[in-house]
């Protein structure tokens, strides 16, 4: 039942005196398989590379910069939806395929895993093409020492859909491989050889891979191979148990929290409680006497303290005291005042047919907001670090391996290549791990005391110097035509920053772009027969850090637009399920959301009749190309809404896991219930609070639905986006019942009635 | 002073400068069992959770000095891949890990409850099982729960 797939990636973590020998043996044997198969005989012509160069989104942006708006527009939609080739380093398949000796592949894998799943997806396209059982094949996230670095983060729900071509050819590629050498050693030729399981066949001989690589210093490579028919697949469309299911249900040591290594100290930085609080000064006196402490370290921006264990650092920075300059003690009302639609940057991300007139009187206009999100992931930031020599190990939890190794680089004055992070399992992603300062203070602290160092939050400054979800606002205007159908909608939004002055983009893609395409992520207007229809942003900086939080700007803008649509049906005296069919194409996509609505109908068996104390939600969205529809049952209690049961229609294309595919709907729905019924930050005294789990409300168990039914559907010939879409229609689903039941249309989020 | 208690049936003693360090720092930084996770630091998520003396506890407040010749048991302790215990087999089952952070606490969490409540209702299951889990894996950790009842011999004792 239990599969082992993530014993060596504990061992790496497993730093102890008695298993840091495992740990540098570990790292030599990968240096040494590296610089070996490197040396390949000839390059091949490389299918993927050809498709990858400069990163799409840069060159798009860079051949639009000198048009005007509805170019910008047309670029903002193809950058929505496209999914991006593998554009990072390390494109040679025997970089990402290490045979042991025991005959087990590993998977050295660009993208890490933070509970979405994408190690058995990856671990499933890598077997039907090599030739491997499942249980053969161990992943691990590739340390930048390998020399694969993926060029964007793990994020934007693209593992899967992004290395689906790029895996599986390198995948056939070292299969080829494989063939090749063992065609020499065999003395059989490579077209009478065949592979199952790990072992080439042939001339009635057999060698297993392992005995095919053992001596293997240069390897003669094929061009890329075709790729077989996914029909013919073992693993891929099975729901195959996840690769990491016994580690994390035995409690193995695999995450960046766990990390270790010899003679390793403690450390704490004091991070700033006011919102803009710049470090001034500090007395660290009392501090530096304190037991088991072996530095205070202070820098231009912050000071920090290194001692033995965790608990004396703790306490020393509790002695610590910091001067702040604290310019500002923004409130709420402050934050309101900025955001709102009609201040800031304005940029039209959709325009279709006239604009709406405000002043005619036919026009219905409702006000939505949502407001600033907090990550929460259960595991704090945190990272283990070691410089020595000009040369820098990290171990940590992050969604950009890339991105840290050259900030570490940077702040150290070394080179990249002398920066090796390691990547391990995340306690949770969800965008919070795109930024990873703490890597480049726990490196310095670790070059100061010239030992590793080990550093990570309190939960206080989890929740404090967290990069929040933007709180959004939201003014939705529209108007029917003679047959009770919509004329013209409009979505006018205001949100904070989320790709804009992310360590992701580039300084110039604001002014390249014009608008946030990450808040605007579920903004536009996905009914293409509504004669007039537009969407326009309002893009403010706040004077906290906000940027990507899972799916992005498509929770709060699906709220807005499927509540408002609802609430033009009930106008109209339609049922919200014909009343959205009614106003979608039949061709491509629009088929496709058309599909998802009609299944989500049935199966759930609609009805916007309220029965007994319960009514029924419906709502829908398209996000990175795949639909989703949700029909939720609800009932208030005692003023709390109380989600019964969610129908969940949802085509992401090829569901290469379709278990973990179902898993991530159910994941996103229940993080959608928690944030559009509990979860709020708000500033007090120029602070942001609450600081703690619990008052910080969030969905626990008492919260879950007692059924959450999926129902997949393949509607394309590729895996698209899976981590996120499900996230969309929850909230204005949960909202277009709660209207049915009290009468009453919730503007605001996190809901709140009676 | 030294302290000293059973840890997965095992005596050890740890020698400690400060009796008020929490037993989570005790047992992952100096015994270095880094199944117990720590989360919050304040007893409010549940990351941390542990048996001691068979109840379940949040160790990230419970400081050493209470151990003192207690019984304590972490995930490591409760079950292993060859002799699973049911809440880990249930967990199998239904795959319910998804980053996997907060799923020890869960699994300390639900062991202890069915312990003392071997067929808890839903409801039950809603009062006792507070712990949090940000991927938000609650339907399947409850069709667990029933399930790992159903595997738990006790259970059926009760039952006939």
């Amino acid at each position: 039942m239990s599969r082992d797939n993530t014993c060596l990636v504990s061992t790496i973590l497993h730093l102890n005196n008695s298993t840091s020998a495992a740990f540098q043996l570990h790292n030599k044997h990968s240096a040494s398989t590296i610089q070996k198969m490197n040396k390949n005989k000839k390059t091949s012509r490389r299918k993927f590379l050809v498709r990858g160069g400069l990163g799409t989104l840069g060159v798009l942006a860079i051949g639009t910069y000198v048009f005007r708006n509805p170019l910008r527009r047309k670029t903002l939609s193809i950058a929505e939806t496209l999914i991006p080739p593998y554009n990072g380093s390390g494109t040679k398949a025997n970089l990402w395929f290490e045979i042991t000796k025991d005959n087990q592949v590993m998977l050295h894998s660009s993208k890490v895993e933070m509970g979405q799943g994408t190690f058995t997806g990856l671990a499933q396209m890598v077997a039907d093409e090599l030739d491997v059982a499942i249980e053969q094949i161990q992943v691990i996230g590739a340390a930048s020492a390998t020399g694969i670095v993926d060029g964007l983060s793990t994020g934007g729900s693209l593992s899967i859909a992004s290395l689906w071509v790029p895996l599986r050819e390198m995948a056939a590629t070292m299969r080829e491989m494989v063939k090749g050498e063992a065609a020499k050693k065999m003395g059989v030729a490579k077209s009478d050889l065949t592979t199952k399981d790990g072992v080439v066949s042939g001339g009635g001989k057999t060698m297993t891979y392992a005995e095919v690589a053992a001596d293997v210093t240069e390897w003669d490579v094929p061009g890329t191979p075709d790729l077989r028919p996914v029909s013919s697949y073992k693993f891929v469309g099975k729901p195959i148990p996840r690769v990491d299911l016994a580690a994390k249900v035995f409690g193995d040591p695999i995450f960046g929290m766990d990390a270790e290594m010899p003679d390793m100290l403690h450390a704490c930085v004091i991070r700033p409680e006011h919102i803009g609080a710049t470090f001034k000064s500090a007395d660290t006196s009392k501090a530096e006497g304190m037991n088991g402490v072996v530095k205070v370290i202070e820098t231009e921006d912050w000071v920090g303290v290194v001692a033995k264990t965790f608990s004396q650092a703790l306490a020393a920075k509790r002695a610590i005291k910091v001067t702040w300059d604290i310019p500002r003690k923004w409130t709420e009302s402050d934050i309101r005042e900025m955001l709102q639609v009609g201040k800031g940057d304005r940029m039209i991300t959709q325009k279709v047919g006239d604009e709406l007139d405000p002043e005619d009187a036919d026009v219905v206009s409702i006000a939505f907001s949502s407001p600033i999100g907090a990550h929460a992931q259960m595991e704090p930031n945190g990272a283990v670090a070691h410089v020595e020599d000009g040369k820098a190990t990290i171990i940590l939890s992050t969604q950009v391996v890339g991105i840290t190794q050259k900030q570490v680089a940077k702040a150290l004055g070394i080179d990249t290549d002398d920066v090796n992070i390691i990547p391990t399992y995340l306690g949770g992603g969800f965008g919070r791990r795109l930024n990873t300062s703490h890597a480049v203070m726990a490196a310095k602290m670790s070059k100061e005391v010239g030992k590793p160092v080990k550093y990570f939050f309190t939960r206080k400054e989890e929740f404090q110097n967290d990069t929040f979800r933007p709180p959004t606002h939201h003014i939705m205007r529209g108007k029917l035509n003679a047959n009770g159908f919509l004329d013209s909608v409009e979505h006018h939004y205001a949100s904070g920053d989320v790709a804009i002055n992310s360590v992701l983009m580039p300084g110039f893609a604001h002014t390249v772009l014009g608008t946030d395409f990450g808040a605007m992520r579920g903004a536009n207007i996905m009914y293409e027969k509504i004669p007039n229809h537009r969407s326009v942003q309002w893009h403010t900086t706040l004077p906290f850090a906000t940027s990507w939080w899972r799916s992005l700007g498509l929770l709060a803008n699906t709220f807005a637009i499927e509540s408002f649509i609802d609430e033009m049906a009930i106008k109209a005296g339609k049922s919200p399920v014909d009343f959205r069919l009614a106003m979608l194409g039949t061709e491509g996509n629009q088929a496709r959301i058309r599909k998802v609505i009609e299944v989500a109908a049935e199966k759930s068996g609609y009805t916007d009749k309220v029965k007994g104390d319960k009514a029924m939600g419906f709502a829908a969205s398209i996000d990175t190309g795949s639909p989703c529809a949700q029909v939720v049952e609800v009932s208030i209690v005692d003023n709390k809404i109380k989600v019964h049961k969610v129908t969940c229609a949802f085509d992401c294309g090829i569901a290469v896991n379709p278990d973990q595919v179902r898993a991530q709907c159910e994941g996103s729905i229940m993080m959608g219930i928690s944030g559009v019924l509990h979860e709020k930050m708000t500033l007090k005294d120029g602070q942001l609070y609450p600081t703690i789990y619990g008052p910080y409300e969030m969905a626990l168990m008492r919260d879950a639905p007692g059924e959450i039914d999926i129902h997949l559907i393949q509607g394309a010939e590729v895996p698209l986006p899976v981590g996120e879409p499900p996230l969309g229609p929850i909230g204005a689903a949960i909202g277009n019942a709660v209207r049915r039941l009290t009468g009453k249309r919730v503007g605001d989020l996190p809901m709140r009635v009676g | 002073m030294k302290i000293s208690f059973n840890i997965n049936g095992q005596p050890q003693s740890v020698e400690i400068e400060d009796p008020n360090t929490p037993l989570l720092w005790v047992v992952r930084d100096m015994l270095d069992l880094k199944g117990t996770k720590f989360g919050c630091g304040k007893a409010a998520c549940g990351a941390c959770t542990l048996h001691v003396e068979g109840e379940a506890v949040r160790s990230c407040s419970y400081a050493v000095k209470f151990a003192e010749g207690k019984n304590v048991v972490t995930i490591e302790g409760l079950g292993d891949r060859e002799n699973p215990h049911p809440v880990q087999q249930a967990w199998i089952e239904h795959v319910v890990p998804q980053c996997g952070y907060c799923q020890p606490g869960f699994i300390m969490a639900t062991a202890a409850l069915l312990a003392k409540n071997p067929n808890p209702t839903d409801e039950d299951i809603d009062n006792n099982i507070v712990n949090v889990c940000r991927c938000a894996t609650y339907t399947r950790m409850r069709k667990a729960i029933h399930r790992a009842a159903d595997l738990t011999p006790s259970s059926k004792v009760l039952n006939e």
